[in-house]
């Protein structure tokens, strides 16, 4: 149930994104006409994404519109940020593999596998 | 009062062994024994540092620290607060000083660890709801997820129920299929040995005392140790010039499309980080067993003895 919820929202956060004007739970269940989704199940999944923040909503006469707090790319962006560690808090939140280089750390490194690739690169190879 | 004079030596010890320990150079070789290094001496201080004000304050029962302590409440529900055989005595007013001290840091760090903790759930709570939304899945590369966004990045989310590996597809572009498998087992390593846990109370502690530049260094210590476990996890499933490889290719396209005001945050001891671990990856030197045994032992030994003086009525 979870999984299938998770993967509504995602549907339907696809859609939202897709259009430019805010969208009522009919439109967006039409959207979605191929699930073939009841009109409360597609209320219910906006009403989850709205508590979550990522949709807002407003009245218009008598239903209420819903779009994106944020594009996509926004919340992308916040993601890699958060990983990248460069949000202020990188707390053991999560562990990035490199978090950040300077361009010269970069250029030292490039050089320092070069000039190991004489030494240790046969060896490494045959490990494999 | 010889336990209160032990134990500040030990406090003050820890904190000694601490900056030797940021510029020692046997950590890089052996970073799982440096990592049992740093939370034996991270505890001891905290418990040491504790006890001694404890031991000072509670010495005019002379029953040690923890019937001592128990004696204190006596005394307090007895003569309430005007405390009759701690008022008696010498120093009366610096003991009870020592005791509120120690009250109030342990009321600091138990505190800092738990907000450490709520802050942790808390974000990653959200950056798994937006990643469920954002992120899709590769055919290719089962069991992680993959963001649509042109800088390099692979990292985990730690979980006890739903943990998760994410690589953007900046990373997927530089990274040829061997590189992109050790980005992954090293990526695995930190899930699977809970490496967040280990960090927890290390940035509580830089939560705590953000004043205290040595907390931030001990922090990214530990924090950069952990990294070279998991590369050297990763190390035993793939050969570590790929890995290294890996490294510096991310050190090539990690700053495309980061606003560049964001940047400015990097740690920096005086090594930089990245650079340690590559050349650690290339040139492998492990810890001999003596030096490991030397650790561990000094390290337990260090635990059992603060421990113990807690327990002792001197």
């Amino acid at each position: 149930m979870k999984t299938r919820l998770g993967d509504l929202e995602r549907a339907v956060m696809d859609v939202l994104w897709e259009q430019t004007e805010p969208m009522t739970v009919r439109e967006v269940g039409r959207a979605l006409a191929d699930r073939d989704l009841a009109h409360t199940t597609v209320m219910t999944v906006l009403d989850r994404l709205a508590k979550k923040g990522v949709v807002r909503r407003h009245r218009d006469g008598r239903a209420w519109r819903y779009r994106p707090a944020a594009s996509r790319e926004t919340y992308i962006s916040e993601l890699m940020l958060d990983a990248l560690g460069q949000t202020g808090d990188r707390d053991a939140a999560l562990a990035a593999f490199v978090r950040s280089m300077s361009g010269q750390e970069a250029e030292v490194l490039r050089r320092l596998l070069l000039e190991n690739h004489g030494e240790h690169g046969e060896s490494d190879r045959s490990r494999m | 009062m010889v336990v209160a004079a032990l134990l500040t030596l030990i406090a003050g010890g820890c904190l000694l062994a601490a900056h030797h320990l940021l510029r020692a150079q046997w950590p890089s070789r052996g970073p799982h024994v440096a990592v049992v290094a740093w939370q034996a001496l991270g505890l001891a201080w905290g418990i040491s540092t504790i006890g001694a004000l404890l031991a000072f304050g509670l010495a005019p029962y002379g029953q040690g620290i923890l019937l001592g302590l128990a004696a204190l409440a006596e005394d307090a529900a007895a003569n309430g607060l005007q405390l009759g055989v701690l008022a008696e005595g010498h120093f009366a007013a610096t003991r009870v000083a020592a005791i509120v001290a120690a009250v109030g840091l342990t009321t600091v760090l138990l505190w800092g660890l738990a907000v450490s903790f709520i802050q942790v759930v808390r974000t990653r709570r959200r950056h798994r709801a937006l990643l469920a939304l954002v992120a899709r899945d590769h055919p290719e590369i089962p069991g992680a997820r993959v963001l649509d966004h042109p800088a390099a990045a692979a990292y985990c989310l730690p979980g006890v129920l739903n943990p998760q590996i994410v690589i953007s597809a900046g990373a997927l572009e530089v990274l040829d299929r061997r590189e992109l498998a050790a980005v992954l087992a090293h990526e695995h390593a930190h899930l699977r040995q809970r490496h967040d846990l280990v960090l927890l109370p290390f940035s509580s502690l830089k939560r705590a005392f953000p004043k205290i530049r040595l907390m931030e260094r001990c922090y990214n210590a530990v924090a950069l140790l952990i990294e070279m476990c998991a590369d050297d996890h990763a190390r035993r499933y793939h050969s570590p010039r790929e890995l290294a490889t890996a490294l510096v290719r991310f050190g090539a396209a990690g700053k495309a499309a980061i606003p560049l005001g964001a940047m400015a945050v990097v740690p920096n001891e005086n090594q930089p980080e990245v650079l340690a671990r590559v050349s650690r990856l290339l040139n492998p030197v492990k810890l001999s067993r003596r030096a490991t045994a030397a650790v561990l032992s000094g390290s337990a030994s260090l635990m059992a003895v603060t421990l113990t003086l807690w327990h002792l009525p001197l």
